[in-house]
């Protein structure tokens, strides 16, 4: 394992490797997360619960898949698109995979350049990222108002089979979409904030008196990447299975 | 805020833990190469569990390869893109093994599904089971299997 990079939070004292090394930290009369500042470590618990919330979500999509005796609509076909009159299946989940995938490299990059103070491309990227997650909203509006004006999908049943696929699916892609909405506003905040130069005068953010530094594109981007984690999750189990 | 001792240097990668003090804004950095890679992986793996569906691959090997090709994306994204790879284990641990625990549900909801797909064979359906839970929308077909 590669050696774990230092943060701002002043001097992280050396440790034993290993198991020892977790004990170690953790006993301490100190701070747990030795060289984790404050933000990223509440941004990483929070993603935590978010992980149990969304992991409840697709274990009970899992549990109403495996009980009903109703056939369940194959999303290879609800999903498909026509293009140039040829029906190809999934295609605009499969493009919106590629859209999240890239708003998580963009966010990545920005990361990169906040911590090399190099504000304006840190503004650009973070933008970037805000502007594929945007795209990605789009599309699943358009998917929504496809399935539930063309197709007839509703929470308690749809055309194609067990009722409880559009539960499941308002659910789960609901729930996500939101999340990626909320990141789009705060990546368009965090953006401006980069772009005014507060993170590299310090200045105190909204609701908080901690200086402002470039750790918060970083928590951000964790918010972020999360999103996109999650959806290789709903990807794989709910549009593939 | 400590002065950085020459240490802003993105290849250098790692500090030295006991390195002195540290500048307040140089946290994770790492070379931009690395990101770029797993971009690329992660886009080659989306394409594959997308082809996976294109060539209806079915059964076992459709799901197992669903499931290698997710993982590998989610370890990609957790290790890299959200910098596990560089924190201390600490964090690391807190973190990731909680998540362990969610193992557990998904036994309990994998019984408890087929508990109640057993039971509702059992009590509506005389052979094949006939759709009985849901109104359905009102031009719903009925479903056969």
């Amino acid at each position: 394992m590669a050696q774990p990079a230092l943060t701002g939070t002043g001097e992280a004292l050396p440790r034993p490797e290993g198991l020892q090394g977790i004990v170690a930290d953790w006993s301490s009369d100190q701070r747990a997360f030795k060289n984790v500042p404050w933000g990223k470590a509440m941004m990483w618990i929070f993603l935590l619960s978010d992980t149990f919330i969304f992991s409840s979500f697709l274990i009970s999509y899992m549990t109403v898949r495996i009980s009903t005796t109703v056939p369940w609509p194959n999303p290879s076909e609800v999903f498909a698109l026509t293009i140039g009159g040829k029906s190809i299946p999934l295609i605009l989940i499969a493009i919106m995979t590629f859209i999240l995938i890239s708003s998580s490299g963009t966010m990545v990059l920005a990361v990169n350049f906040g911590y090399r103070k190099e504000r304006v491309k840190t503004f650009v990227f973070l933008l970037l990222t805000a502007a594929l997650g945007a795209t990605f909203v789009g599309m699943q509006a358009f998917e929504w108002t496809k399935l539930i004006v063309d197709e007839g999908v509703r929470p308690w049943g749809n055309p194609m089979g067990a009722a409880q696929f559009g539960s499941s699916f308002f659910m789960i892609t609901g729930f996500h979409g939101t999340h990626v909405s909320i990141g789009v506003i705060f990546l368009i905040i965090v953006a401006i904030k980069v772009l005014r130069g507060d993170l590299d005068r310090m200045r105190p953010g909204f609701m908080t008196g901690r200086k402002g530094s470039y750790e918060i594109v970083e928590t951000m981007g964790l918010y972020w990447h999360f999103v996109d984690l999650v959806w290789v999750f709903i990807f794989a189990v709910f549009y593939l299975w | 805020m400590a002065h950085a001792e020459g240490q802003h240097h993105p290849a250098a990668g790692q500090q030295h833990s006991a390195a002195g003090g540290q500048h307040h804004d140089q946290g994770q950095q790492h070379p931009l190469g690395i990101y770029f890679k797993i971009w690329g992986l992660l886009f080659v793996l989306s394409t594959a569990s997308y082809l996976v569906d294109y060539f209806h691959f079915q059964g076992y090997l459709r799901w197992t390869l669903i499931l290698v090709f997710m993982l590998l994306k989610a370890g990609l994204i957790v290790a890299v893109f959200m910098h596990m790879l560089w924190e201390r284990l600490a964090i690391v641990y807190a973190i990731l093994v909680p998540p362990l625990l969610l193992l557990v549900l998904l036994g309990i909801g994998a019984i408890e599904g087929d508990h109640t797909f057993f039971t509702r064979g059992v009590f509506f359906g005389t052979g094949s089971p006939t759709p009985v839970q849901g109104t359905g929308s009102a031009a719903a077909p009925a479903p056969h299997r």
